[in-house]
């Protein structure tokens, strides 16, 4: 379990990016981190991997501070950042050099990544091309079986096969222990991934919840007419009618739109705090 | 496996499993395919697939046997028939229904469309 205790975080001190956060991250989901750019996602992740630290306030991991870098914290992370930098190795020397970081690393399950990845391994890493490193540090960082999985953005520079063939690496990843944080502005690519949502804007926490309440409390469909006196969070006017999202009185099950969602939290925040109050 | 945008995508998957049964892909009282081989092949997320397991374990299609799998329930066909009957008298009829009575079509006509339709697809020349 992540849990943020009152966190507040700035680049510099006069302007805040991160104010008095507190939520706690349970095992056992895939977490999707939406946001624009330069909206925080990053920073939260680094906090919790412990490469930045908190100006006031506590990240606890499973009751550890990332801060304090310990071994035995390390060894149970793994944060695969946006930008992918590979020292000229071949993999397996790669492997031999990182692997050992990471006691649950398997052997087989790197090299069936790869091989599903499509990632040749006898070529040297800084030959290979920008989105070939992409998918070899993601093999590798699948491969270290940590139980938190922090992933800045992992479908950029992805074919649209890679990022097939990445979905079902993580499903099969998944278990009831993992946490697995994606961070990502390229929803349609991960959206039936992802478990727990969260939307962060300009380091506020906008919106915390599962998939199974956001279907709970909110109903997604196209209408020729707005009804009077819905409260509505998003209306988009398409080629058939609007697209709307409104909170669900009649109990309807409809399917989650999820791009539709984060317009519709990020335009109107105080709607959607209504609908889903944090903390 | 194209989810369509009109239903949630748990449901889907429920949907996808029945029809495996009525096509006799996946057999009555045989094991079914495991949460997360079922979740990499849809490449959803496994407590999506887990919550259409529920779903169609309330609706005692399948079952869990613990330790072993999910398997098709012995009566499973039977029983996804009964569950579309229900959807398509809750979801579908209502709308046939509501064109029906906007075009004035009779019950007649529609009985003997119904006729024909089954002549022409169904019954063995």
């Amino acid at each position: 379990m992540i849990r943020f205790d009152n966190l507040s975080f700035g680049y510099s001190h006069k302007k805040m990016l991160y104010n008095n956060l507190t939520l706690s991250v349970e095992n056992g989901s895939i977490y999707g981190l939406l946001g624009k750019n330069g909206a925080g996602k990053s920073t939260l992740l680094k906090n919790i991997a412990g490469t930045l630290f908190p100006i006031k306030g506590t990240v606890y991991v499973d009751g550890i501070e990332p801060r304090d870098r310990k071994p035995s914290f390390l060894r149970t992370i793994y944060y695969l950042a946006e930008d992918v930098y590979v020292p000229a190795l071949t993999i397996k020397q790669y492997q031999a050099l990182f692997a050992p970081f990471y006691p649950l690393f398997s052997q087989d399950d790197f090299y069936k990544n790869l091989r599903e990845l499509e990632v040749g391994i006898d070529s040297k890493l800084n030959k290979l091309s920008f989105g070939q490193q992409k998918k070899f540090v993601i093999a590798f960082a699948l491969a270290c079986n940590t139980k938190i999985l922090l992933m800045d953005e992992p479908t950029n520079g992805l074919d649209i096969p890679s990022k097939a063939q990445f979905r079902k690496l993580i499903a099969s990843a998944m278990n009831d222990e993992r946490i697995i944080f994606i961070s990502t502005h390229q929803i349609r690519d991960l959206e039936n991934m992802i478990d727990k949502v969260m939307i962060v804007d300009n380091g506020n926490l906008l919106l915390y919840s599962s998939i199974t309440e956001i279907g709970e409390k909110l109903c997604f469909k196209t209408v020729k007419q707005i009804p009077e006196g819905a409260n509505i969070l998003y209306t988009e006017k398409m080629l058939r009618g609007t697209s709307v999202i409104m909170e669900n009185i009649n109990g309807e099950d409809t399917a989650i739109n999820l791009e539709h969602l984060f317009n519709g939290v990020t335009e109107n925040p105080a709607i959607a705090q209504k609908i889903f109050p944090i903390n | 496996m194209d989810f369509r945008d009109n239903q949630p995508i748990y449901l889907q998957i429920a949907e996808y499993v029945c029809d495996q049964l009525l096509l006799k892909k996946w057999l009555p009282a045989n094991k079914i395919l495991s949460i997360r081989d079922l979740a990499v092949m849809m490449e959803v997320n496994p407590n999506t697939v887990q919550r259409a397991y529920d779903f169609l374990q309330q609706q005692e299609i399948i079952i869990n046997k613990r330790g072993v799998g999910y398997f098709a329930d012995e009566n499973a066909i039977d029983k996804v028939i009964k569950l579309r009957k229900e959807q398509f008298i809750k979801n579908e009829l209502p709308l046939l229904f509501r064109n029906m009575y906007l075009l004035n079509l009779s019950t007649s006509e529609i009985t003997q469309r119904y006729e024909d339709f089954i002549d022409q697809n169904f019954k063995e020349s």
